[in-house]
């Protein structure tokens, strides 16, 4: 059956995790799910590599965990609220990823907030990103 | 008999927790938005409610992948509170009243609404930050608390008007419960916000402040949003709002606004508020 684009693809810098994304993630996410026990951190931190290898990802999931490619993550099927998760592991907030998704400085991104965030007027769909730097 | 005497809505994101915790509320960033609760704290401690039912989603602490549930009422005696990566909250337990929850949980599945019973489940900063925001740090929380999980998380979340009428179911199995008890709704999650990819950091004003006007006059306007337009104009985290829905349903149709806040950034998010009381209390 042909996959439907769905009308929220349209929406620019975002991923809706939907039953496609939720499945190609399924272990991604999980993987996220065990940062939440401490014996789950140290075991990934003495060998991230091999204590991927438990959970059965493909090889590009697994490289965007290893990069901490955090929007490689989620087009993978990761989800914000999973690989937060990992940010927290490796002491990173919320704040910190997003500016690092969003291709900002920690600096810049905090300025952009404190200003009122991100304004919708010219971010509502992929068609206004197309001629434009996001933001 | 049981009554529900109001609601409340506001936004759970968990650096305000983080800020309650390490002792930063009256830092510069975050003492305006403590302030903006201090009333809402002596209005709470007046209304004195025997129980909350606290409204909120789950953000992968209780539930995972492995299970997704729609409407999850937390019917257990207590709640601990969560590990999120970086350890608890350093907060009191929440205590569940497991009489009014399954109460609840009967008489909404009755009315048709396919509710998720838990008897385990440990309550994550999308619970434990609102009632730190509306009761400050005290040595237990001073009321017991009905934990009500809404999938947000996974596409799609219910619609809005679904929540809405569960929100109604919720209000009649209050009204039949037989025991003299001041019930308050919380509503939680929101307001416009979104914490991934390149779009992260978006907040819509326009959008909050009509959701916030319409809240206590229109909620009928409020349940026809879908979720394409939560999505594009409230951000992707932003559809979290069909949760202060149920809160809406809950109460009567004639229920006022007696309290706003909303207060641009808390961390990445649109932080809004409101107390809605009703008329007979």
């Amino acid at each position: 059956m042909a996959e439907k684009q769905e009308a929220y693809e349209d929406i620019p810098g975002t991923y809706v995790f939907d039953a496609r994304r939720s499945r190609q993630g399924y272990h991604l996410n999980m993987f996220c799910m065990s940062m939440m026990t401490a014996e789950g951190r140290t075991a990934f931190k003495e060998n991230e590599s091999a204590y991927l290898d438990r959970f059965p990802m493909t090889p590009e999931q697994k490289k965007a965990i290893l990069e901490r490619n955090w929007d490689e993550m989620l087009r993978l099927g990761g989800n914000i609220y999973y690989t937060s998760k990992l940010a927290a592991t490796d002491g990173l907030t919320f704040q910190n990823i997003a500016a690092i998704m969003t291709g900002s400085t920690q600096e810049d991104y905090a300025k952009m907030m404190l200003a009122g965030g991100r304004p919708p007027e010219g971010n509502r769909s992929k068609d206004e990103w197309k001629n434009k730097k996001n933001g | 008999m049981a009554r529900i005497i109001a609601g409340v809505a506001t936004s759970h994101v968990p650096a305000i927790g983080a800020a309650v915790d390490r002792k930063a509320t009256q830092d510069a960033y975050w003492k305006p938005l403590f302030d903006g609760y201090e009333p809402s704290k002596k209005w709470l401690a007046e209304m004195k409610p025997d129980v909350v039912i606290l409204v909120y989603n789950d953000h992968a602490s209780a539930f995972s992948l492995e299970v997704i549930p729609t409407f999850a009422l937390g019917c257990a005696a207590e709640f601990p509170i969560a590990d999120e990566g970086w350890g608890p909250r350093p907060v009191p337990k929440v205590i569940g009243d497991p009489d009014l929850a399954w109460h609840i949980a009967q008489s909404t599945i009755l009315d048709e609404f396919d509710i998720t019973i838990v008897n385990k489940m440990a309550v994550d900063h999308g619970l434990t930050v609102p009632l730190s925001l509306l009761c400050g740090e005290p040595q237990e929380w001073p009321f017991k608390v009905v934990p009500l999980c809404v999938n947000v998380i996974q596409y799609p979340p219910p619609t809005g008007h679904r929540c809405y009428m569960l929100g109604k179911a919720i209000r009649k199995a209050v009204e039949s419960f037989d025991k003299d008890l001041r019930v308050v709704v919380f509503g939680t999650g929101g307001m416009s916000h979104q914490l991934q990819s390149g779009r992260a950091g978006f907040i819509n004003k326009e959008f909050d402040k009509r959701f916030l006007d319409a809240m206590a006059p229109h909620p009928e306007e409020l349940v026809k949003i879908d979720p394409l337009t939560y999505l594009r104009e409230a951000g992707s985290e932003g559809i979290e709002l069909v949760m202060w829905l149920v809160m809406r349903g809950a109460l009567d149709d004639d229920a006022k606004e007696v309290y706003r806040f909303y207060r641009v950034p808390a961390s990445n998010t649109a932080c809004g508020h409101m107390i809605l009381e009703n008329p007979r209390r």
